[in-house]
């Protein structure tokens, strides 16, 4: 059941300023910007049209702008069926960002649409808008990434026959603290697909620790 | 009505629309501009920090944000006067 | 289905009773929990009812053995998962490969709203004993360690589908045969935060709630836990007291529609559905029961409705939801529920959905409104769909 062979056929990781594409360099913001800031030149700098970005907390379009890039050319729900394109995610602070500037609102007069994004989920809400998925999804919270149980995690729906494709990683937002290390699992191998194991995860994991490996 | 577009735009963070891209009779929601529900809740927020306007409840609300020419009215019509 | 995963205890703690025995009476009696706000401090106080578990922080830690200082969230989640375990009664159970998955959505929101009150006044002011267990794992953490729990742990937070996902997460686990006893479901307390929150989207209700009513209003928030103890087949063939049910099918779906709002069409409630029942192996005409998601609102109503209604077409089980007794419960929502559904399975009940005055005009069935006992039930459907348009249903079946 577990066979199933699977491979990495993409990732984005964006982390310091830093998009990485498949571990090339796209985006180096030196100007040092905040967090919101930089998502924003983000958006503009790869030409992004989607006004509902504008609206995101900045968990939301962190992992938006970072599956935006790592299927950039991809149809994947029409490619595979969009009941077995899963979204697989994890953070450690869960939707804490959002929390906060919720509380925030709420000294004034509570802001409903800042409220609807204090749930970690939300954030795979967006991007299963975005790119039609419907499949099987869940957000896992754990003090660290979790290599090995992302790992398990998501080869055991490929095993199960739930899902063809997979977003699967780490996004991670908390002030002017932001990780996203997301990559694109497939049944079918691509060009320069990775197989899909723990030591790739770690590796791609790492470039968002900007560490570069070959 | 300029003003009120003004403040429609930013309370939806609807970044990439001037004033005058949004038409006074233009449908708000579904076809017209697009907005959905948690927008008309902002929009709620908005006539209440703005106008004072107290809305009891969100079906109230899909009358008055017709367009913003019914919620233009609907704001002159209720407006606390000042003193 | 091929390895079955049996269910060998159950556990709850919800608005109407602290332990099996009080939601069952409550549930054939037609009490339901919600009223005005003991526990909880909030300026909604003569306003909202919600559905609270009828106990201070004290007493709740009396019973759950823990400190009272901690989170309401997880002296709730002792509770229930100590039960459960209780009613399974795993002779061997330290010997075993064992897990504990809990759900929530709120963590130690409770605890950090009394930490702000004294710091926003006063930056150097506050006890900082009271944030230590803010995020959603420190509860699951917390619990295991009361529960002996040695190999796994894990905290799903998916909004209102949360423990429905952590159960059938649980399942996995056994069936990879990673794990042999998984204690699964979800614990929330109620909080100004999601009280205040859901009143700003204008989704609560400040009259009793209706769910899949003409007229419904919205719902009450509740709080509550509730956990079912899953077994391998070889477990399950030990125990003293052999399991009357299995977990049978699962699935889960994303709606891919809107942050917080269901599709008018249902599509993920469909989708959920539908894969579950695959999973299991069954046809829609077999099943007895819906425990609805229900949640009240105008579009959860709908959506789910006419899920259902695409799929048991010419043929609708009994259906209600119990959402109508326990108020909405969140991340507890699935497991409180799963609970309920294995108790209806093991005695055969059918629960009402109470207040139901005009039903929608929209379909051509009618939820449940009387207490029934003595049915022969096989299999039920238990909903769960949250936001971020995550949905799951879960099957359960007679062993």
């Amino acid at each position: 059941m577990s066979d199933t062979q699977t491979y990495i056929t993409a990732h984005c990781c964006i982390s310091s300023g830093e998009i990485f594409k498949n571990g090339m360099l796209l985006l180096n913001d030196k100007t040092g910007s905040d967090t919101t800031g930089f998502l924003l030149s983000a958006y503009k700098y790869f030409n992004v049209d989607y006004p509902k970005f504008y609206k995101m907390d900045n968990l939301c379009k962190l992992g938006f702008l970072s599956v935006e890039l790592l299927l950039e050319g991809r149809r994947i729900a029409e490619e595979y069926s969009p009941e077995t394109v899963g979204i697989v995610l994890s953070n450690a602070n869960s939707s804490l960002d959002a929390d906060l500037n919720y509380f925030q609102t709420v000294k004034n007069i509570p802001s409903p649409a800042q409220f609807v994004y204090t749930l970690p989920n939300i954030v795979i809400g967006e991007i299963s808008i975005r790119h039609h998925c419907k499949g099987e999804n869940a957000f896992f919270v754990n003090d660290r990434f979790d290599a090995g149980f992302m790992q398990f995690y998501v080869q055991d729906l490929f095993g199960r026959k739930r899902i063809n494709a997979c977003i699967s990683g780490w996004v991670e937002c908390l002030g002017e603290e932001y990780k996203a290390a997301v990559y694109l699992v497939e049944n079918r191998p691509g060009k320069e697909a990775l197989p899909f194991n723990i030591d790739h995860i770690h590796q791609i994991y790492e470039i968002a620790n900007g560490e570069i490996n070959g | 009505m300029a003003d009120l577009k003004q403040q429609i735009i930013a309370q939806l963070n609807l970044k990439d629309l001037k004033p005058e891209d949004i038409g006074d009779d233009q449908p708000l929601f579904v076809e017209g501009l697009g907005l959905d529900s948690i927008d008309a809740l902002e929009l709620i927020v908005l006539l209440q920090q703005e106008y004072k306007i107290k809305l009891a409840n969100a079906e109230e609300g899909q009358d008055v944000f017709r367009s913003v020419r019914t919620m233009a009215q609907y704001i002159r019509e209720h407006q606390p006067k000042t003193v | 289905m091929s390895t079955p995963v049996f269910i060998a205890g159950a556990g709850v703690i919800s608005a109407i009773g602290k332990n099996i025995a009080e939601n069952l009476s409550a549930l054939e009696n037609e009490i339901p929990g919600m009223g005005e706000m003991v526990h909880l401090h909030s300026v909604h106080h003569h306003k909202l009812p919600v559905a609270e578990v009828k106990m201070s922080n004290a007493e709740l830690a009396a019973l759950a053995c823990m400190p009272a200082h901690i989170s309401r969230t997880a002296l709730l989640s002792a509770i229930a998962a100590k039960e459960a375990l209780g009613y399974a009664a795993i002779e061997n159970f330290s010997e075993l490969r064992t897990g504990f998955i809990s759900a929530n959505t709120v963590g130690g929101m409770d605890k950090t709203e009394d930490f702000f009150v004294e710091f926003l006044n006063d930056a150097h002011r506050g006890s900082l004993r009271n944030i230590i267990h803010h995020e959603c794992g420190a509860a699951t953490e917390l619990v295991a360690d009361q529960l002996g729990i040695k190999n796994y742990i894990s905290t799903i937070s998916t909004a209102c589908s949360s423990s429905a996902n952590a159960i059938f997460f649980g399942a996995r686990l056994i069936r990879q045969n990673m794990l042999d006893v998984v204690i699964a479901g979800g614990t929330d307390a109620l909080t100004k935060f999601t009280l205040n929150g859901f009143n700003t989207l204008m989704i609560v209700d400040q009259q009793y709630c209706q769910p899949f009513d003409e007229n419904r209003r919205g719902l009450n928030l509740g709080e509550g836990a509730g956990y079912i103890v899953l077994v391998s087949e070889k477990v399950a063939a030990s125990l003293k007291n052999a399991p009357v049910c299995t977990l049978s099918g699962y699935c889960n779906a994303n709606d891919a529609y809107h942050q917080t709002a269901s599709s008018p069409d249902g599509t993920g409630s469909y989708l959920a559905m539908k894969g579950a029942l695959q999973q299991s192996g069954l046809q829609s005409a077999q099943i007895d029961y819906i425990n609805l998601h229900g949640t009240g609102t105008q579009n959860n109503d709908i959506a789910e409705g006419t899920a259902i209604k695409m799929l048991f077409e010419g043929h609708y089980p009994p259906m209600s939801s119990t959402k109508s007794f326990t108020g909405h419960t969140l991340g507890a929502s699935g497991g409180i529920e799963a609970v309920f559904s294995t108790l209806a399975i093991q005695h055969g009940l059918i629960y009402p959905n109470l207040r139901l005055e005009t039903p929608m005009k929209a379909f051509p069935f009618i939820p449940e409104t009387h207490f029934k006992k003595g049915v022969s039930i096989r299999n039920i459907l238990s909903n769960s769909f949250g936001f971020g348009g995550n949905c799951s249903s879960l099957i359960f079946s007679k062993a």
